[in-house]
């Protein structure tokens, strides 16, 4: 076991989170030094009361900088275990349609929802969870064959499906034009005004669907030896599938309320962290997450400077990154993927 | 007690039996060997014994229990099964890919015990891949491959091992040495191993008792030198073979007879 390289680079690469985190908090409208930053997390009393610093990095930027993390973790966990389950490495939340299930659900929950707002509770992150579950088990019955998904079967029934749902979604907008701007807005993926109850109404989700899959590590790394020996080891193979797509499909539905669509981060992270550690899923999974919050931070802090003042929303920002690469990996991988059976 | 039967045992894919009221038993110590033509049901029989095919009628049991009466971990327990051929999908490490035969053990949720670890590395050692231990498995040779598959039943510790084709594909070295371990695995450790061998002299040097199916029925069932015989092989296969006793062993030695070919030798 290689365990003494593999915590080495975790602890630097939350290193670099931490470091990413402290220069988001300090980038925006108000630009604010590292060092003031940290006085402000540590020793608001320093900035003196009542300084506009704190209030900023408080109350303004640092729900935004955990929501960005928490759902880049989300999102590439999730994309981590449906490559896992659907035995493909181009299945990504988005790819799988599990993002255009969710955001249908999120846009159902925005326009039948707004009443239920007095409640404290968003119905938003398991409406999501709902669509994105109903999407993932459409896609995987009709593209799975003999316990794996060929990638010319899941490209398809995902590009299809989430065709399909995002006409749903914009018809919807169209006949209720007084939510219109609210979905649209959301739809295009972004941080942009979000705050702590945005936060505490995700955040619950994210975690527990992260820590589920983290769970089916080992039950993922049989699957990824075929449905037949998965089964002579013992595994109870429905009921593993079963608790992936719910974990992961929790995490994307949670992710996709907090910040919209937001592609090719579930695709990038577990890429990256396989060729850093392998691809074990007790490491993987972990590992992606942590890369994944890095990436979506990094994405936001892009989307927050790149035209200030104005801001463009995150999703556009990782489209605009993670297009190319997925198409790199179609072509690098296609051999491989088109002989596998 | 490790014993492994099957009673009565029909088999069928989309209605069409593959399998037909099949009977026969594998006692511990001993290598039951499971030969035919090509598709004559040998695979099916296996993965009907090793629960991952319900058949239509009749039993499996293990050491008397019926196996769809016991949980599939419960069985992985005690069964393990060597398939002949795995897709792999991700660069797992071999070591990774041989500790997942401990999970019926430990469970799919908690970290491996110091003992699985144990297991593991003598699982490893056995099939000479302590030197590949942190090789990825998609980067392996056909035969490297093979003994990954060996070291991850091996490490399920089980009572009965069932084993699939496990000298196809092979070259004469490896051959060797899969017929040892499965004739070891009997002998040395005792325990109930069935195999499906294409290869007939494979069967006769590592089997006690040999199983010749064909078209999914037994043609017949005893000791190599009572099955491998010209006639009974010529009902099964439809070709001409002699058969001498090995030079070492005096076991059955299966020669093929061509029909047009090369002339006899005359000194012989």
């Amino acid at each position: 076991m290689r365990s003494r390289r593999y915590i080495a680079v975790m602890a630097a690469l939350l290193g670099l989170l931490a470091v990413v985190a402290l220069l988001s908090l300090g980038t925006g409208a108000v630009s604010i030094s590292p060092g003031r930053v940290v006085d402000a997390l540590l020793w608001p009393s320093r900035l003196g009361a009542g300084s506009s610093d704190v209030t900023i990095v408080w109350e303004l930027r640092m729900a935004r900088v955990l929501l960005a993390a928490l759902a880049g973790a989300g999102l590439a966990a999730s994309g981590a275990g449906f490559q896992g389950l659907f035995r493909n490495p181009l299945a990504d939340p988005y790819v799988v349609g599990a993002s255009g299930g969710a955001a249908l659900g999120a846009a159902l929950a925005i326009i039948l929802g707004l009443q239920l707002r007095g409640f404290g509770f968003s119905p938003v992150p398991l409406a999501a969870f709902v669509g994105s579950l109903l999407a993932v088990g459409v896609v995987y019955v009709i593209g799975e064959v003999g316990g794996s998904t060929p990638a010319v079967a899941l490209l398809l029934a995902g590009v299809a499906l989430s065709t399909f749902l995002g006409a749903v979604v914009a018809l919807l907008m169209l006949l209720n034009d007084q939510s219109l701007y609210v979905i649209f807005g959301w739809l295009l993926g972004g941080f942009s005004g979000r705050s702590w109850p945005h936060l505490w109404a995700s955040a619950p989700y994210i975690v527990v669907g992260m820590g589920i899959l983290w769970l089916m590590a080992r039950p993922l790394d049989a699957m990824s030896f075929g449905e037949e020996t998965a089964r002579s080891l013992g595994l109870p193979l429905s009921r593993a599938r079963a608790a992936v797509v719910a974990a992961a499909s929790l995490t994307t539905g949670a992710a996709v309320a907090a910040g919209g669509l937001i592609g090719f981060v579930g695709l990038i992270a577990p890429h990256a962290a396989r060729l850093l550690f392998g691809a074990g899923h007790a490491r993987l999974i972990p590992a992606s997450a942590l890369i994944g919050a890095l990436l979506l931070l990094l994405a936001d802090d892009l989307a927050r400077t790149v035209v200030a003042p104005l801001e463009i929303p995150v999703g556009i920002v990782t489209a605009m990154l993670g297009g190319p690469f997925f198409l790199y990996l179609l072509k690098t991988r296609q051999r491989a993927l088109g002989a596998r059976r | 007690m490790r014993r492994l039967e099957a009673q009565d045992l029909t088999c069928s894919y989309d209605g069409r039996a593959v399998l037909r009221a099949l009977s026969l038993a594998a006692e511990p110590g001993t290598v039951l060997a499971l030969i035919g033509p090509n598709g004559a049901g040998k695979t099916t029989l296996l993965r009907a014994m090793a629960r991952l095919l319900r058949p239509s009628r009749g039993t499996v049991l293990l050491a008397g229990q019926d196996v769809w009466r016991l949980a599939p971990s419960s069985v992985a327990r005690r069964l393990a099964l060597a398939p002949q051929t795995e897709h792999v999908d991700w660069p797992l490490s071999v070591e990774e890919a041989v500790a997942l035969g401990r999970a019926p053990h430990q469970g799919w949720l908690l970290p491996y015990s110091r003992r699985d670890w144990q297991v593991v590395e003598q699982a490893l050692s056995r099939t000479g891949l302590l030197g590949l231990r942190h090789r990825l498995v998609t980067e392996l040779s056909g035969g490297e491959e093979r003994r990954v598959v060996l070291a991850r039943a091996l490490a399920q510790e089980p009572e009965v091992f069932l084993l699939d084709e496990p000298t196809s594909h092979l070259d004469l070295r490896y051959q060797k040495e899969v017929l040892e371990l499965v004739w070891g695995l009997a002998r040395r450790d005792g325990l109930t191993v069935v195999v499906t061998l294409h290869d007939l002299n494979h069967a006769a040097l590592c089997a006690h008792q040999v199983a010749l199916l064909s078209g999914g029925a037994m043609l017949a069932l005893g000791r190599p030198e009572d099955v491998l015989t010209p006639e009974i092989l010529f009902q099964a296969y439809g070709v001409p073979v002699e058969v001498v006793r090995h030079p070492v062993y005096g076991t059955p030695l299966v020669a093929p007879l061509l029909t047009y070919t090369r002339e006899a030798s005359h000194d012989r």
